[in-house]
């Protein structure tokens, strides 16, 4: 059954299927990682986006190179869908020099310079107050440019959230503020760590405006974004948007969800996650914007691209010992 | 405050460098104030930010009207928010702003550890030096008029103690402004501390931009006696302290650190293959402290050079309080340096 709701206003097919291959792509990287996660080889704890696709791509479908995003240490998906190098992506996962880090970052630390993702800090709720900076910074320079903060549910029990919320308000910033609740921090369940007010209420504590979203439906996503940064592009200043996502994994690495102590009795039931690929899938399927094989094609291209990436990965010098005190300054 | 400033009148002599010298001369506060106001008029990428830096007082007039000249869109004043704000500083130097974030007190930092310690200092080694965080972060340190133990800390020991920051800590005029034009020109995150109580001092101060390089300590007064390696304040301490010896025949050598990462520690060995005695004033508690770090650098590389064992003139491991005669009884100064010396002389 599709879950998702005909949009009125049509959107461009080259845009649906832009979205489907970053999608698409997504999802296959990290189940990629997840098969080969066990071989040892990349050295590095991952968090995997899998269940939490959607957002990262129903925003960044919206930005232009230029446009800042900032993330996590959950930041595949926001690495990706902003158009992130893959292959250096997973040589950093590999820990080789060819990484987009060069090996110094590590999965929680990836950049892609290029399309204005200036890294990413594993501290949750680090990375807010640098968007804010950048969308200043665009401000101050009369750029036309804005930045995204993507953080988590955890995130928002941070005071530096509300620190940057207020002065992002003030100073009317283009900046865009996307919570991906997912409703657990580790095996934390958010009604154990918060007040049950809905995130987005905090937003609109600071008069920002700011919605709930179905995080998991990309037509949604995709509709609400391009609401929030219109507003934001418009000068008015900053959006808030609480996506509401599952995540499928654990907080690192892999795991069925259906089989971990942490979750709430009423989610381990079949059916309970959704899919947001198999989702979209049908989406486009039902309004025949692809044909099947076309579409079978496109997924054979993007897992052979992802394949390429891997061995490219393996394939490529680690960094040298003696390169160990480079980069401590620039 | 103030009372501060009043007690700083009645208690801190006036230091003058150059004195007796016709020269052009600034005091700490206005080398400081001249420093930002010309990297503020050549680069526009410079950006002054901070709790007051638009007030009548002008963080103690080290940023006077500067608002006035630059507007508020370059120099202006922050919310009580210090970790969403020098977040925001890294997060606008990442896009290519070169912020210069000003904290009254070092004391405040402690609300943005996270973005100091755990951000900016790590952006250039994480990301392979792609992007880098040209950040300085200016604080003063505080003391007297019963100021108490959260207004008086020295808190540069932990900086110094973190991979990918730079720490700056420069005793006179001519300094302030050298090493506070270094620091905005630098690619990496810079500490920079200064101290109350130098504000009023003066030096020669060149009317022209010129850099204070980083990891060059200067030998303030020649000696062949004994070597007193100064931080901060304590560096005029010291100075007072080489005349008092001087009267009683004790030549002391006072060399100023200047900045303490990079450290000059040529400078400092050098002199000691001379003198073979070391004091360490510090502007810091004494353990753990950037005093202790010279001391293992002199055990490791001038053991030879030791004829006492070194010592360190520093704060008592103690809170500040608030009391003036606990106070006084809290700072060190001449007649412990001088005391020191002679320890190290006898015998």
């Amino acid at each position: 059954m599709c879950r998702i709701k005909i949009m009125n206003n049509p959107i461009s097919r080259e845009i649906l299927l832009d979205m489907y291959r970053r999608l698409y792509l997504i999802r296959q990287v990290e189940l990629a990682i997840e098969e080969r996660y066990h071989e040892d080889e990349m050295k590095t704890p991952v968090h995997l986006a899998l269940g939490q696709e959607a957002v990262a791509v129903g925003v960044c479908i919206h930005l232009a190179r230029e446009d800042y995003v900032f993330s996590n240490h959950r930041s595949h998906a926001h690495y990706l869908a902003k158009g992130g190098d893959l292959k250096a992506m997973m040589a950093e996962l590999y820990c080789k020099e060819t990484g987009c880090s060069h090996g110094r970052g590590g999965s929680m630390h990836l950049i892609d310079v290029s399309v204005s993702h200036l890294g990413s800090s594993s501290i949750v709720g680090g990375s807010i107050p640098h968007a804010v900076g950048a969308a200043f910074a665009a401000q101050y320079k009369s750029e036309d440019r804005l930045a995204v903060s993507f953080f988590g549910d955890a995130a928002s029990e941070q005071g530096v959230f509300y620190e940057s919320m207020a002065w992002a308000k003030m100073k009317r910033l283009p900046v865009l503020f996307v919570c991906e609740n997912n409703e657990y921090s580790v095996c934390s369940h958010i009604t154990a760590r918060q007040p049950m007010i809905p995130i987005a209420q905090r937003g609109q504590a600071f008069d920002i405006p700011s919605e709930t979203v179905d995080g998991m439906n990309l037509m949604e996503v995709y509709e609400r974004a391009q609401q929030a940064l219109n507003h934001v592009r418009s000068g008015q200043g900053p959006y808030f948007l609480e996506c509401r996502v599952q995540r499928w994994r654990r907080h690192a690495g892999s795991g069925d969800p259906m089989r971990e102590k942490y979750r709430q009795p009423d989610e381990l039931h079949e059916g309970f996650f959704r899919d947001p690929v198999k989702d979209y899938e049908g989406y486009l399927s039902s309004g025949k914007m692809i044909k099947p094989e076309d579409l079978k094609q496109m997924q054979i291209e993007i897992n052979a691209r992802i394949d390429a990436a891997f061995q490219y990965a393996k394939e490529s010098p680690l960094p040298k010992k003696e390169d160990l005190e480079k980069y401590l300054y620039s | 405050m103030p009372w501060t400033k009043l007690q700083i009148e009645r208690e801190e002599p006036a230091f003058d460098e150059n004195e007796g010298q016709n020269v052009r001369k600034l005091s700490y506060g206005e080398a400081l104030r001249e420093a930002l106001d010309q990297a503020l008029e050549r680069d526009p990428r410079v950006y002054a930010m901070g709790q007051g830096v638009d007030d009548p007082g002008g963080m103690f007039g080290s940023t006077l009207d500067l608002h006035k000249k630059y507007g508020s869109g370059r120099v202006f004043d922050t919310p009580l928010s210090e970790e969403a704000m020098i977040g925001m500083a890294i997060g606008s130097a990442m896009a290519g702003l070169r912020p210069v974030s000003i904290h009254n007190r070092p004391d405040f930092l402690m609300m943005a550890m996270d973005q100091i310690v755990n951000e900016a200092a790590k952006w250039s080694y994480m990301f392979a030096g792609q992007v880098p965080i040209p950040l300085v972060i200016r604080a003063c340190i505080g003391r007297g008029w019963g100021s108490a133990s959260q207004h008086s800390q020295a808190l540069q020991g932990l900086f110094v103690h973190v991979p990918g920051l730079k720490v700056v800590m420069p005793s006179t005029a001519y300094d302030a402004k050298g090493l506070l034009i270094s620091s905005i020109a630098d690619n990496n995150p810079v500490m920079f501390f200064e101290q109350r109580w130098l504000y009023k001092h003066k030096s020669y101060v060149p009317e022209h931009v010129y850099a204070v390089p980083f990891g060059e300590a200067v030998v303030k007064r020649p000696g062949k006696d004994v070597t007193i390696l100064g931080v901060s304040h304590m560096v005029i301490e010291a100075l007072r302290a080489a005349d008092e010896l001087a009267a009683k025949g004790i030549q002391a050598e006072v060399i100023d650190a200047r900045t303490l990462i990079p450290f000059d520690e040529q400078t400092l060995l050098s002199s000691l293959a001379k003198t073979g005695r070391l004091i360490v004033a510090d502007l810091a508690w004494k353990t753990g402290g950037f005093a202790a770090e010279v001391l293992a650098k002199v055990a490791e590389k001038g053991f030879d050079s030791l004829k006492k064992p070194p010592v360190r003139v520093a704060f008592p491991d103690i809170p500040t309080p608030a009391s003036f005669v606990l106070e006084e009884a809290f700072y060190p100064g001449v007649p412990d340096i001088v005391r020191a010396v002679e320890g190290l002389m006898n015998g």
